[in-house]
């Protein structure tokens, strides 16, 4: 379909992309402001009217100039409860974790050890800078296998709900349907555990607005992120939940791998959420075998297949 | 196209969209980030699912024959964030795509931009590339 037209008119473009220099996208413009506003955005808080008239089913989440004029309000004590939004801030985190990025910026990597360096490269990721052709991806969740965690804190952390119960906290997150249960009974981690896709985890207030969350005993054959860092079962994860006011959650990750990296690191440094109305319906991002299937005959295999 | 500041403004436009990150479902590898091409054509399906939804439409390339596209877009809940919905496309819809192609020529690619039959402009408001 390219014609003599779209030649000259790339060759324009050329030289606009000559002047403009513009490497891979850097965080500051993922913010909703850096793209041309279209008429399909009136429904997310152009008007700010966006707090009383949004949908009250698949609830999109709203452009972040929602937030901008919110009054602050203090926090009440030791409750997470509610529904978050943490696209606004940056939770997509397609090319890693906002701390250590896979891209252009070529900030440094995480401490691999010998044995994470070897275990990186054999994540064949479709995104970041040693992406791989199409049907070289080996990343689990291409065929819908188990997200994990940490990978739902460093990967597309959207929305997500917290139910707090006596005995526990319910994580809900809204990518993969997934839900991590965090007990606060007062329990012990458990010493040699089967490893499982989202660990076992406990949690404690530190104090009256910062919850402290421990998992261990994730299993190794999950993806750190979305750029196929690596974990093994041996790793232990701390989140760091606080809450300085009402609307505002931040979230801190840190990766204790001794045997894929030689130190612990931070990977999510008070990643911001925001709180959302009380009536706001997640939408479902399920990983589905078979639409995934039918996505990869019709779209994924032709943009992918021409040697074959 | 025939306005410079349209084209360059457009063009630009695509190109930040381009850059912007994609899921891991299925890799860049295969698409053309520098390329835009417009299609004019009539819908025949729109899929609402995931992992991506996807635009079909046939357009007649300049031998009169119909060529069958399928472009994509994100996931719902991110094409919601964006102002689009299930409902955006029925069938018969006359449509015109900004494309970011494949490498290969194939008539599939990614949205860029859409404007439908009544006007209205649907592009990137989110992290994806449209």
């Amino acid at each position: 379909m390219v014609n003599c037209r779209m030649f000259s008119t790339i060759g324009l473009f050329a030289v606009v992309v000559s002047v403009l220099v513009m490497p891979p996208v850097p965080p500051s413009l993922h913010s909703q402001s850096a793209v041309p506003k279209q008429s399909g955005d009136s429904q997310n808080g152009n008007n700010g009217d966006w707090w009383v008239s949004h949908d009250k089913w698949n609830t999109p989440l709203p452009d972040k100039s929602v937030y901008k004029d919110k009054k602050p309000a203090p926090a009440p004590p030791r409750d997470l409860s509610g529904t978050w939004d943490g696209l606004a801030e940056g939770g997509t985190q397609a090319k890693g974790p906002k701390e250590f990025p896979d891209d252009a910026s070529h900030k440094p990597d995480p401490p691999y050890s010998a044995l994470g360096k070897a275990a990186r490269m054999r994540n064949k990721a479709g995104e970041g800078e040693e992406q791989v052709a199409v049907g070289d991806v080996n990343d689990p969740v291409d065929s819908c296998d188990p997200l994990g965690f940490p990978r739902s804190d460093l990967f597309s952390l959207k929305a997500m709900a917290i139910v707090q119960a006596p005995n526990y906290v319910l994580w809900l997150n809204q990518y993969y349907n997934v839900y991590r249960t965090i007990w606060t009974d007062g329990r012990e981690l458990p010493k040699n555990p089967v490893p499982r896709y989202y660990g076992y985890s406990v949690g404690h207030w530190e104090d009256d607005y910062t919850f402290v969350v421990e998992t261990v005993g994730m299993d190794e054959r999950t993806w750190l992120d979305n750029v196929g860092r690596p974990h093994s079962s041996d790793l232990r994860v701390v989140e760091r939940l606080h809450r300085p006011s009402r609307d505002i959650l931040e979230l801190t990750v840190t990766i204790d791998d001794p045997k894929m990296y030689t130190k612990p690191w931070v990977a999510s440094n008070k990643l911001t959420l925001h709180l959302l109305p009380a009536d706001f319906d997640m939408g479902e991002m399920i990983c589905s075998p078979s639409e995934m299937s039918e996505y990869k005959k019709l779209v994924a295999d032709p943009v992918a297949g021409d040697s074959k | 196209m025939t306005n410079k500041v349209a084209i360059i403004s457009l063009l630009a436009v695509g190109f930040l969209l381009a850059s912007a990150p994609m899921s891991a479902h299925h890799g860049n590898a295969g698409y053309d980030f520098t390329a835009t091409v417009t299609v004019k054509g009539t819908v025949t399906d729109w899929i609402w699912s995931n992992p991506h939804c996807f635009l079909k439409f046939d357009a007649k390339d300049e031998k009169g024959d119909v060529a069958h596209w399928i472009v994509e877009a994100s996931n719902p809940p991110d094409m919601l964030h964006a102002g689009w919905s299930a409902s955006t496309f029925k069938a018969g819809d006359e449509v015109t795509v900004d494309v970011m192609p494949t490498k290969n020529g194939k008539h599939v690619g990614r949205i860029r931009r859409v404007i439908l039959s009544d006007g209205k402009v649907l592009g990137g408001g989110g992290r994806y590339v449209l």
